[in-house]
């Protein structure tokens, strides 16, 4: 079973040409036109159509809903009336309105937008005929990730020229907040969700009763991101289950008879939010979604992103999914629309499939030889990238090289094949221009300049620099780092730990997955058969030999697993400052607001002395997800009663979890949550 | 050399099939215009055309008059295994003058219920393990002698009344090597009295349905239990299965008619010492008997309540827009408690099927009206023809008291969208409960097997579980390479207070498939898979038997299962009642 979703990514759509330019056709013909077209989708055969009012109505009626607000009235002392007057409000702020008006409005002006942003928006015709069918026939939910704001209505402009319901969709908050746009987004589907909504109760049975309303009518389609976030690193995010368990559960309750997953890869060239990421993620806080800020942002129309891929992967059902994992006979004798905690087995059955649907993700999208490039800048040393400059030839031959790897390893490219392969490295040097530049057969790092500066660029704002320009570099790395990451693991492995024995070798393997599983996407229990694939693989590309009991590296292998490993090395790296950070004598109990700036100061005291190579130990990204790790491994744990986030941390453990990784002491299993493994 | 007694065989091989539904006389067939038409004289469709049959089977299945699968004419008394006799017991048995046969025909023809694959086989003129031998006590003291000489023997009794059982009980555990003696209650079908002061009757258990109501008819009585198998089932039967009765919502259900039950066991007679209406005496024996399957003795008596016959019967119909709709109305009846005694509620499949057994109409006039009534609901009043279904309802009791029922029931469906649509299609829905099971044997003419199954659920499951097994079933034929898109319906037939009994109906064409009976074995399991997910019970009335008793641990708990087991070690040590069924 968990081995159907490794053709279902991939399911015949290696092939280029199955992928077809929709701005094509909007270069040819009219967009006024367009936007106008008769639109007649066909909506799933059992659902009866359902306005706003309807939508809205079932909902604050809903049994559910009455013992919520029953049981909210005893704990809150205010009246049952006030607590669903409460819920009105809170479901008038959340919920859409879907209007085809809005939509053809959506449609003309997303037609000037993407025509402007892209050189091609490439969508697979076979996944999109798949969702065609499948949409008529059980409730369908779209789960694209999510790497740029434009992926926001991208699909449902792709849903309304292709005569396919268009979803509504699970938006934050700050959308809605935007004038104007706000209320455009919510006529065309989009619903919006609070950030924090933590433990209001009211909150959390409005929004799940309403999602799980529309699925249960199946009148449209729900799209949401399962990360939850737009991932400001470009590498998938920890999926967060809370809204994966609403749209389940009317599954798991009998209520509909299956719902079918959609997973959508969308990859970028180039990604409109690039620098901005890379100053978010150096604790420069992102600027307020407003409609001004929108308006100003139009500068980016004047650019070049070339293209993006929508890759619809192959729609699963989650009765066949669930099968095994999930008894349906446990709501038998409770009401189904009594609040009930979720059981563990319904837990880890969300998690699970959560987890499978961002790999699925990874597996459909596509790396750009951009993203190869990065992985290979990267390895080089700053110096060489600022001031010396990497040979142009020598970064030629070995993106190739590595093209060849990441095909072995089963990765789709976006590789055109009717142009010379250096023709296609020079293009995307173009398009990326603003990170790097060619000089004297050369290629050089794009720092920023700042105009005018009055006084001379001390060290740390030279590290400051030079980290924004890496940080995007990193990011367009994580693009393709699942493609290697298994077999990177495995290399990192056999490096560390010096052994061959398989069982050695697995135990290390194993650790670094829970190290990293905040950093990295591994769905629970799946370990044996990752460490598999990464035998698999390194011994399909020539670079171990395999047998029953050992994993030998092979003298032929040498490139590959330096680089694998190479790869990885940012990461453990930073980790490994981050570890030191904690394990420094005053850092006993922290907060979170501290971590961040005293991490920053460590990490580039390091590299100004040449001791860190890595500045992604500056990204805030990489900061929060090692203090998840250690929270989950709990050697860090948050202390109730504090006010201002303070931690308290266990330093031998963290020690320990140190000395593992770099080799000195062997790893033995380090706690992890049930839930987790399954 | 042992003796053949004369025998009035109540399932007499000439009056019944022996490979297939009901009498022999009685058969839905093509005729040579290729019209389907059905035989005999015993039911009002007898003798009548119907027209639509061929078109609805061949557009509903894919099926073929040129296609078919006729089942094996007679049956060869040497492909029927040879009797493994316990010569001590027969020799004894002989002195008592009980009645008896070795004959094959006999013995083939009560072991056997009718399931899809029991009725299969026969038609394939394979037999698996049948009884031995077969005895016809007359009475209950015969009974008591025939167990003595079982337990006396250690051979292996199986008791059988109608043969209408649709749950593998009565077949024969093949791992039995004792001798099986099936034990046929047909002649033990006297009324022993009637007690009109109290309003009950004593009756012998072998009775079946229609001689109990016909014979309590003449003195003006009736039970009201109205099982779809009444004409062939048994009261024994209903009491050993917890049956349940058309009418149950007048009369209630055979665990609500029962005053008193005496059953023949290995350790004895169990019966209670008095008739009060209601008892607190510990658990309740009679709990221990009803559902007990044959697996603990025999019923040979039972006291049943009875009443006065209804002065008036009136059958009525409701057409709702849709299934969900009626559903809600069924719903709403229940909770005012003003149920018909009896009131179904077909879906848009069921409906589409009863319109195609509409027997040849004899005048223009009828079939001008029923346009008419066409084209009201569906252009006039918008209903879809591919959504609408159908409720039949039966109303009885004193005249004026009918129409203000029927009244009342009609008001509550109009509150659903639901129009009255007569009396005729009421009727004629009823009248199809007792031919629709001929209809399986013509479907298996032409490779079209099916079968039905039921269950009970909470009312606000209903609808999700229709949908669920429904799609269920034809997934699971998709994915079993069944060729033809399968018939896939329901119906609710019961309403309680807090829930309701749905009946699944499944049928396909097999043609392509090279075993079709394990295919419709799987897909059956798989829809009791969906069956029990979606919170319905492993079965309403049909029983367990041993087709479904892998799921009886998952049911009633361990201990459950643990506390039946001890009753049957305490009641029959040595299993003489071994036909295997429930635990």
């Amino acid at each position: 079973m968990t081995e159907t979703y490794r053709d279902s990514g991939r399911a015949g759509l290696e092939d280029e040409e199955e992928f077809v330019d929709i701005l094509g056709e909007r270069r040819r013909s009219s967009d006024i036109g367009f936007s106008l077209r008769t639109f007649s989708p066909h909506p799933y055969r059992g659902a009866l159509s359902c306005s706003t009012a309807d939508l809205n109505n079932a909902v604050l009626e809903s049994q559910y809903l009455r013992y919520m607000a029953k049981e909210i009235s005893m704990e809150t002392g205010s009246s049952v009336e006030e607590v669903r007057e409460d819920a009105r409000g809170i479901l008038e702020e959340m919920s859409q309105n879907l209007q085809l008006g809005f939509i053809r409005l959506m449609a003309y002006v997303l037609s000037k937008v993407l025509k402007r942003l892209f050189s091609s928006v490439l969508v697979n015709m076979e996944g999109l005929n798949a969702l065609q069918q499948a949409v008529q026939e059980s409730p369908v939910i779209l789960m694209p990730n999510h790497r740029s704001y434009i992926d926001f209505l991208a699909i449902s402009y792709i849903m309304f020229s292709y005569d396919i319901p268009v979803p509504v969709i699970a938006a934050g908050i700050p959308l809605a907040g935007m004038k104007l746009v706000g209320e455009i987004l919510r006529r065309s589907g989009a619903f919006f969700i609070r950030r924090a909504i933590g433990s209001d109760k009211l909150y959390w049975a409005v929004l799940s009763e309403y999602v799980k309303t529309i699925v249960r009518r199946g009148f449209a389609p729900v799209e949401f991101y399962v990360e939850g976030l737009r991932s400001r690193t470009l590498k998938s995010l920890t999926p967060k289950l809370g809204m994966m368990h609403m749209v389940l559960e009317p599954y798991f309750k009998g209520e509909v008879y299956d719902i079918t997953l959609v997973p959508i890869s969308i990859s970028y060239d180039r990604v409109l939010e690039e620098s901005l990421l890379a100053h978010e993620l150096l604790g420069i806080p992102k600027p307020k979604e407003s409609t001004t800020g929108l308006l100003k942002a139009s500068k980016v129309l004047q650019e070049d992103y070339g293209s993006m891929h929508v890759n619809f992967g192959r729609p699963l059902s989650v009765r066949q999914l669930c099968e095994g994992r999930i008894n349906r006979g446990q709501y038998n004798l409770v009401p189904r629309d009594l609040p009930q905690k979720p059981s563990e087995e319904a837990q880890a059955c969300v998690s699970w499939l959560a987890h499978l649907m961002v790999r699925v993700q990874e597996e459909g999208s596509l790396i750009s030889p951009w993203s190869l490039m990065a992985c290979l800048l990267l390895q080089a040393p700053a110096t060489v990238l600022s001031e010396e400059g990497l040979l142009w030839h020598q970064l030629t031959e070995k993106t190739l090289w590595l093209r060849k790897l990441a095909l072995d390893f089963g990765a789709r490219l976006n590789w055109p094949g009717h142009v010379p392969d250096l023709d296609v490295i020079s293009s995307t040097m173009a398009i990326h221009r603003s990170v790097v530049h060619r000089k004297a057969g050369r290629v050089f790092l794009v720092q920023e300049d700042e105009p005018a500066r009055k006084h001379p660029v001390s060290p740390e704002e030279g590290v400051a620099k030079m980290a924004a320009a890496m940080l995007m570099l990193a990011s367009y790395r994580n693009q393709s780092v699942h493609v290697f990451l298994r077999p990177a693991m495995l290399a990192t492995a056999v490096r560390i730990t010096k052994s061959t024995q398989r069982d050695e070798l697995f135990a290390f393997f194993c650790f670094l997955q829970d190290v990293f599983s905040n950093e990295f996407i591994f769905i629970p229990g799946k370990s044996s058969q990752d460490f598999e694939e990464a035998c698999f693989l390194l011994k399909k590309c020539g670079a171990v030999h395999v047998s029953q009991q050992e994993v030998t590296a092979s003298a032929a292998g040498l490139e590959v697993l330096s680089f694998l490993q190479g790869l990885l090395q940012p990461f453990i790296d930073s980790y490994q400052v981050m570890f030191r950070y904690l394990c420094e004598d005053a850092v006993h109990v922290f907060s979170e607001k501290q971590f961040h700036p005293a991490v920053r100061n460590l990490a580039t005291n390091l590299i100004l002395s040449g001791e860190l190579h890595t500045y992604e130990a500056l990204s805030s990204d990489m900061q929060k997800n090692v203090l998840s790790a250690l929270r989950r491994l709990e050697t860090v744990t948050k202390l109730r009663a504090s006010e201002q986030n303070e931690h308290k941390v266990d330093q031998a453990a963290v020690r320990r979890i140190g000395d593992v990784l770099s080799g000195k002491i062997p790893p033995q299993m380090l706690q992890t949550p049930p839930d987790a493994r399954l | 050399e042992c003796v053949e007694w004369e025998v009035t065989d109540g399932g007499g091989s000439e009056i019944m099939k022996w490979n297939g539904w009901g009498y022999s006389d009685s058969k839905f067939l093509f005729n040579k215009k290729g019209q389907a038409e059905f035989t005999g004289k015993r039911y009002r469709l007898s003798g009548m055309i119907i027209p639509g049959l061929k078109d609805w089977m061949e557009g509903t299945f894919g099926a073929n008059l040129q296609h078919k699968t006729p089942a094996t004419p007679l049956l060869t008394s040497s492909a029927v295994q040879p009797a493994t006799l316990n010569k001590a017991f027969l020799e004894e048995l002989k002195s008592t003058g009980i009645p008896f046969s070795h004959d094959a025909e006999d013995r083939v023809f009560r072991a056997h219920g009718h399931c899809l694959h029991e009725i299969f086989a026969l038609r394939e003129g394979k037999f698996g393990r049948v009884p031995d031998m077969v005895v016809w006590p007359n009475c209950h003291n015969d009974v008591v002698k025939i167990v003595e000489l079982a337990c006396k023997h250690n051979v292996c009794v199986i008791p059988y009344g109608g043969g209408t059982s649709v749950s593998s009980a009565l077949e024969c555990p093949p791992e039995e090597t004792r001798s099986i003696v099936s034990l046929d209650t047909s002649q033990m079908n006297r009324i022993l009295w009637i007690d009109e002061k109290n309003l009950t009757a004593h009756v012998e258990a072998g009775i079946v349905g229609q001689d109990l109501e016909r014979l309590l008819n003449e003195s003006g009585y009736c039970t009201g239990h109205e099982p779809d198998s009444m004409e062939f089932s048994s009261l024994g039967g209903w009491v050993a299965t917890r049956a349940s009765g058309m009418k149950k919502n007048i009369y209630g259900n055979i665990e609500d008619l029962v005053i008193h039950i005496r059953m023949v066991t290995p350790r004895g007679v169990i019966e209670k010492s008095c008739q009060g209406p209601r008892m607190s005496t510990g658990p309740d024996i009679h709990h221990f008997i009803m559902g007990s399957e044959g697996t603990l003795g025999v019923v040979t008596e039972v006291t049943m309540k009875i009443r006065p016959m209804p002065e008036y019967q009136k059958y009525g119909s409701v057409v709702f827009p849709n299934f969900e709709q009626g559903v809600a109305c069924l719903r709403e009846v229940a909770k005012q408690r003003c149920a018909p005694a009896s009131i179904r509620l077909m879906d848009n499949e069921q409906f589409k099927f009863g319109h195609a057994l509409k027997p040849q109409v004899s005048s223009i006039f009828t079939s001008f009206l029923d346009g008419l009534k066409t084209f009201y609901i569906t252009k006039f009043k918008g209903f879809d023809p591919n959504r609408l279904c159908v409720a039949t309802l039966l109303f009885e009791g004193d005249r004026e008291k009918v129409l203000q029922h029927e009244k009342q029931v009609y008001d509550i469906a109009a509150k659903f969208g639901g129009l009255a649509a007569g009396e005729d299609n009421g009727q004629r829905g009823y009248m199809l409960t007792f031919v629709i099971a001929y209809l399986r044997d013509l479907g298996m003419d032409y490779y079209v097997i099916g079968e039905s199954f039921e269950t009970s659920v909470p009312w606000d499951r209903v609808l999700d579980i229709c949908r669920n097994v429904k799609a269920r079933i034809i997934q699971e034929c998709k994915d079993k390479g069944v060729q033809f898109p399968p018939l896939s319906t329901c119906r609710v037939t019961q309403t309680y207070d807090t829930g309701a009994c749905v009946y699944f109906y499944f049928a396909f064409n097999y043609r392509g498939l090279s075993d079709p009976v394990h295919v419709y074995e799987q897909v059956e399991h798989a829809a009791r898979e969906e069956i029990l997910a979606n919170g319905g019970s492993l079965s309403h009335h049909h029983g367990v038997g041993k087709l479904r008793k892998e799921w009886m641990r998952d049911t009633v708990s361990n201990v459950g299962v643990g506390m039946l087991k001890s009753v049957k070690d305490y009641v029959d040590p040595d299993n003489i009642f071994g036909n295997r069924n429930l635990l």
